[in-house]
């Protein structure tokens, strides 16, 4: 099917993905779009701020930079938040090192 | 303004007497992607309607053409709260596409060049209710707007009138769409306002 689909040549049609930052903040306490993900079409792994965002859409869209595929989707009705990640294998977040859970020595 | 937020922002007018619940009108046609515009050559284009049991029936572009067209003007209602009244269209109802066609399918899943996918009740698109349009106020649909060809189903939200039309898988089970799996309503009457799951 690609052979027959060739989108305009030159044109930006979409956002980077740091506007992401924003809508995902209203559902991670986290700012996603320092994550990596990998694209579950393709397999490109990559900064989510490098994903095209189409956001002139009943919802926000966000497709591979390599395939295009959709990534993720993200509705906003007014009573919830609808979150779509099947188009990416996974999401690798930075979090700082956790406290250790190791008990220290304790006297019997 | 959220990028999250629904809600295309073109010039907001009061809403009137022919609008549905919660629509404005605007002159503009403002446009609504989800992703890049297919370019689709019409050498290469065709529709495809396969049934429940997996027979096909296809169109070319040249086939699709020779068969008697319609010109329908009506009303258009996105479910991002915009109303364009009296569009004018040109394009080949679907009953006569459905003519001939064996089935015993309830609903269909309307597929197109780039991926999109919207669902609706068969009956939907039958009785005088949907075309396949390849033209808009008297010329070529531009690519923008879904052309070479999209689906025209006006008494629904225009998401159902999905742009670059490639072809409809009946079915005897619903299964939701593009929109329709990430919150949007499964049938979308704008007069009953189902812009969401739940409405």
């Amino acid at each position: 099917m690609t052979d027959q689909l060739r989108p305009d040549p030159g044109r930006m049609d979409y956002l980077d993905g740091n506007v992401l930052a924003g809508p995902l903040r209203d559902v991670f306490a986290v700012d996603l779009t320092t994550a990596t993900g990998r694209c579950a079409a393709c397999g490109q792994t990559g900064p989510m701020a490098a994903l095209r965002v189409y956001s002139n859409a009943p919802g926000v869209v966000a497709r591979c930079p390599n395939c295009e595929e959709v990534m993720l989707r993200l509705v906003r009705t007014p009573t919830s938040a609808w979150l779509d990640l099947r188009g990416a294998t996974f999401m690798q977040i930075p979090m700082p090192a956790e406290p250790t859970m190791m008990p220290g020595p304790t006297a019997m | 303004m959220g990028i999250v937020s629904p809600g295309f922002q073109g010039r907001r007018r009061p809403t009137g007497p022919n609008l549905p619940p919660g629509q404005y009108l605007t002159e503009d046609f403002p446009v609504l992607s989800a992703g890049p515009t297919p370019r689709v050559s019409l050498t290469d284009w065709e529709f495809v309607i396969t049934t429940e049991t997996g027979a096909e029936l296809r169109w070319s572009w040249d086939e699709m053409w020779a068969l008697p067209t319609e010109t329908p003007t009506v009303d258009i209602h996105c479910v991002t709260h915009w109303s364009k009244l009296g569009t004018n269209w040109q394009g080949v109802s679907l009953d006569t596409l459905l003519d001939g066609v064996d089935t015993a399918a309830d609903y269909a899943l309307v597929h197109s060049y780039g991926g999109y996918t919207t669902n609706l009740p068969l009956d939907d698109l039958r009785d005088g209710q949907a075309w396949v349009v390849h033209q808009y106020d008297g010329a070529d649909l531009p690519a923008e707007h879904g052309g070479p060809a999209r689906l025209l189903v006006p008494h629904l939200y225009f998401w159902k009138s999905a742009k670059w039309v490639r072809g409809i898988r009946l079915g005897l089970t619903d299964e939701p769409g593009f929109w329709e799996t990430a919150g949007y309503h499964d049938y979308g009457d704008p007069w009953r306002e189902q812009r969401y799951q739940g409405d």
